[in-house]
């Protein structure tokens, strides 16, 4: 299931970087003349049909062979690995962010609803879904690394670096989490077994933490591991700001530079990723809940 | 210093990260690159931030002056054309490379003959394939065999054809050049990070030829796509020279205060270029000569530069940069007259005006500007606005009725690198006038300088009569730094390095 899924991405992936323009132009660059790029569609192949480009690049890649990137001309491996490392580390980072943030106040807008908290939480999950995260990180490098100089503007060197951008990619992830959480807990909390435990005399918060929120967060934890799958694909913007040079910039940079053999390694990758995630929600859902273990 | 007051382990982490804060103080220049290089060996890079790199770590046989475009000696000291295919090179001795490999003969002829090779897949031919093969003579002379007559030989030594060591490359390769490479630059490469990160130490036995010696001990150049960040950066010291600022950051920068912010001109010039052989179709209104003059007359260049484009830039008349060799400017000139365009939109039939499709791949403000410009006069314009990559592939295959573009010559500053591209028969060529190619071949194969000039004159009047461009402007480029920096810039847009000094 999973091999049909990461080979049906990637063929619609081949397809539409194949259909968006002439790859010997862009690997050119902007002041190569005539013989520069047929020199290159020559030296690439990419005068052959397309099935033959795209059976290739398959046999290669089922070997364990991404090829060569165009554009680096360093093999696609090569190129990859430690931009995966820091994309991996700013989606881990910006999830736990994510969720440490959004489940606690979810929890307490259920156990208050339309009160104080409710509504301050309402607005931050109103704001965090409105903000652009590219205007977002801006006005964080400014206020934190111009005005406060607490924090580098950009760069991955150091721990510090990692701050502004998790926060950026994480807060971005947040409502979505809080909003679920929030409506789970309304949910379980009004059901029977709440009310008997509440009834036998539980203490609240082992009510509310091994009782309600168990069952609540089964969702939340589906959607998390959706959005770290975002996150590894989607982090672009907040790379590109923080100059991180993760594996998000790379994709989105790989694709201007019709740099295929990189594209079609991140996409494959990627698709993996959101399968991985899929899968590891699956347990730890099942774990959660022992319903879910039989089916 | 503000966290002396914390104690916790974040405090201590956001400490150590302010050590990357330097600048005059630990004697590091930081700059940044907006684009990822490709690859560190020049030969196989077509960035500028690969050509910038390659300056301050390589040298060629000649040196151009910057300030004056004269050509002096470099690991060459002196040279001759034999004829008019044969540049003989005697070479400067006791040179030596950043790993201690002397430089002599051998190194020439062997960069020389591996980048003709076409087996070797240099990524732009048109740099080296205009050489044949190198002589090796003696052990300090050489001769460079053209393929053909080529006038500017000396520009490209100068800029595009950096010496490599034999040995070290035969042993590597360019894979392992580009991890460590070795020049006799007056910057060696302490460290890579592909792409990202590139560290350059002073070369102290640097051999002190036209180029100076560098002056700051350590020069740490970072990736940062991000203009905004970049800024950011600057603003907090992370960074000491930057460029490429756009023109309004540029003038906020400078109205704040507290950095120095210069404009250069550069060889770049924005042009509309018009189907003027039919490529598109059949009937197009591009390829009536009233109708271009028409265009020619209706485009207020003057005040589209004061308005928007700004700094440095300039109006040109001719096809070219005026900054390079041969660019006659002394043409027919369109001034701007939208009476006169419509008169003679009139005269060629299209007294209502007409539609068209508009194409353009940059600065948006000014392609809104030529298009109100055009409407004035009752051409009513489609635009397209596409990727570069894209839109130069569509001039090639298949001609655009009219666009807006610009060229770099690759900061060539000789006429051969942009009239033959544009004029000279091949796929970006949208007059196709024999006249046009005829005069542009005759002052590509000449070595003689008068006689080049005089056939580049010739082209360029013929495209200003026929109004096959509409030459816009130039181009210039903004640089910010702190004030500790002091950098000249030059207009081939190349940040020598060892040019840059502590005030």
């Amino acid at each position: 299931m999973a091999v049909l899924v990461a080979l049906t991405v990637s063929i619609i992936s081949f397809s539409l970087l194949y259909l968006s323009g002439d790859p010997a132009v862009a690997m050119a660059g902007e002041n190569a003349d005539d013989a520069a790029i047929q020199a290159i569609r020559e030296g690439y192949g990419f005068d052959r049909p397309f099935i033959v480009q795209y059976g290739d690049w398959l046999f290669s890649a089922l070997r364990g062979d991404f090829g060569e990137s165009y554009y680096f001309r360093v093999p696609v491996s090569e190129v990859i690995a430690d931009r995966l490392q820091i994309t991996m580390l700013l989606g881990l980072f910006s999830t736990s962010f994510a969720l440490v943030v959004a489940i606690p106040l979810g929890v307490a807008a259920a156990l208050w609803p339309n009160s104080i908290i409710d509504r301050a939480a309402l607005f931050l999950s109103v704001v965090g879904q409105a903000i652009p995260s590219f205007w977002f990180g801006l006005i964080l490098i400014v206020i934190f690394a111009i005005d406060l100089r607490l924090l580098p503007a950009s760069g991955s060197g150091t721990w510090a670096g990692f701050v502004l951008p998790t926060v950026v990619l994480g807060y971005y992830a947040t409502p979505a989490i809080m909003r679920l959480t929030r409506t789970g807990m309304l949910e379980v909390l009004s059901a029977d077994y709440v009310r008997t435990a509440r009834a036998k005399g539980l203490p609240a918060p082992n009510i509310v933490f091994k009782h309600a929120l168990r069952n609540a967060i089964i969702p939340v934890v589906s959607l998390a591991a959706v959005q770290m799958g975002f996150m590894l694909g989607g982090s672009v913007v907040v790379e590109s700001v923080f100059a991180l040079h993760g594996a998000g910039y790379l994709a989105w940079e790989s694709i201007s530079r019709n740099d295929l053999p990189t594209m079609q390694a991140l996409v494959l990758i990627f698709s993996m990723f959101y399968i991985a995630f899929t899968i590891l929600a699956d347990v730890v859902n099942a774990w959660l809940d022992p319903r879910l273990r039989v089916s | 210093m503000r966290l002396a007051g914390l104690s916790s382990l974040v405090a201590a982490a956001l400490l150590a990260s302010t050590s990357a804060y330097a600048g005059k103080a630990d004697d590091t220049l930081h700059v940044a690159f907006t684009k990822e290089v490709e690859n560190v060996d020049v030969y196989y890079t077509t960035a500028r931030e690969g050509l910038i790199l390659s300056h301050s770590i390589w040298d060629g046989l000649v040196h151009r002056d910057p300030a004056s475009g004269d050509y002096v000696g470099n690991l060459a000291t002196q040279w001759r054309w034999v004829d008019d295919t044969t540049l003989e090179f005697d070479l400067r001795e006791g040179v030596k490379f950043h790993n201690g490999e002397p430089f002599d003969a051998d190194d020439v002829v062997a960069t020389v003959n591996y980048v003709v090779d076409p087996k070797n897949g240099v990524k732009a031919p048109k740099n080296v394939n205009w050489m044949k093969s190198a002589e090796k003579i003696d052990q300090y002379k050489v001769r460079i065999h053209l393929a053909a007559p080529f006038p500017a030989a000396l520009e490209f030594l100068s800029s595009v054809v950096p010496m490599y060591p034999n040995e070290y490359y035969a042993k590597v390769g360019s894979t392992g050049m580009a991890k460590q490479p070795v020049g006799t630059g007056p910057y060696k490469v302490e460290s890579v990070e592909p792409g990202r990160h590139f560290v350059l130490k002073k070369n102290e036995d640097h051999f002190g030829g036209p180029k100076a010696d560098a002056a700051i001990e350590t020069v740490d150049i970072r990736t940062i796509p991000e203009i905004n960040t970049q800024l950011a950066e600057l603003a907090t010291g992370g960074l000491d020279l930057i460029w490429g600022v756009p023109t309004d950051q540029a003038q906020m920068l400078d109205a704040q205060g507290g950095f120095n912010v210069v404009n250069e001109e550069t060889m770049r010039v924005g042009y509309m270029t018009m189907d003027a052989a039919k490529r598109t179709s059949g009937d197009t209104p591009m390829a009536n000569k009233k109708v271009r003059e028409a265009i020619n007359y209706a485009i207020d260049r003057k005040g589209i530069v004061d308005a928007l484009v700004q700094g440095s830039s300039e109006v040109i008349n001719s096809a070219c940069s005026p900054i390079q060799f041969g660019c006659d400017q002394d043409v027919k000139v369109y001034d701007y007259d939208p009476e006169k365009a419509k008169k003679l939109l009139e005269e060629a039939g299209y007294g209502d005006g007409f539609s068209i499709e508009f194409y353009a791949y940059r600065d948006r403000p000014y392609a809104e500007a030529l298009m109100n410009n055009l409407a004035a006069v009752g051409i009513r314009t489609n635009l397209n606005f596409l990727q570069y990559a894209a839109l130069a592939d569509k001039v090639r295959q298949d001609g655009i009725p009219l666009g807006f573009m610009t060229w770099g010559s690759n900061s060539i500053a000789d006429v051969s690198a942009i009239l033959p591209e544009f004029f000279g028969g091949g796929g970006q060529d949208q007059s196709r006038d024999e006249e046009v190619q005829k005069a542009i071949v005759s002052g590509d194969t000449s070595i003689d300088k008068d006689a080049r000039a005089k056939s580049y004159s010739k082209a360029l009047n013929r495209i200003a009569d026929e109004a096959y461009w509409v030459p816009l402007w130039t181009y210039g480029a903004y640089y910010a730094m702190s004030q500790d920096t002091n950098f000249k810039p030059t207009s081939d847009e190349i940040v020598r390095f060892f040019d840059v000094t502590w005030n």
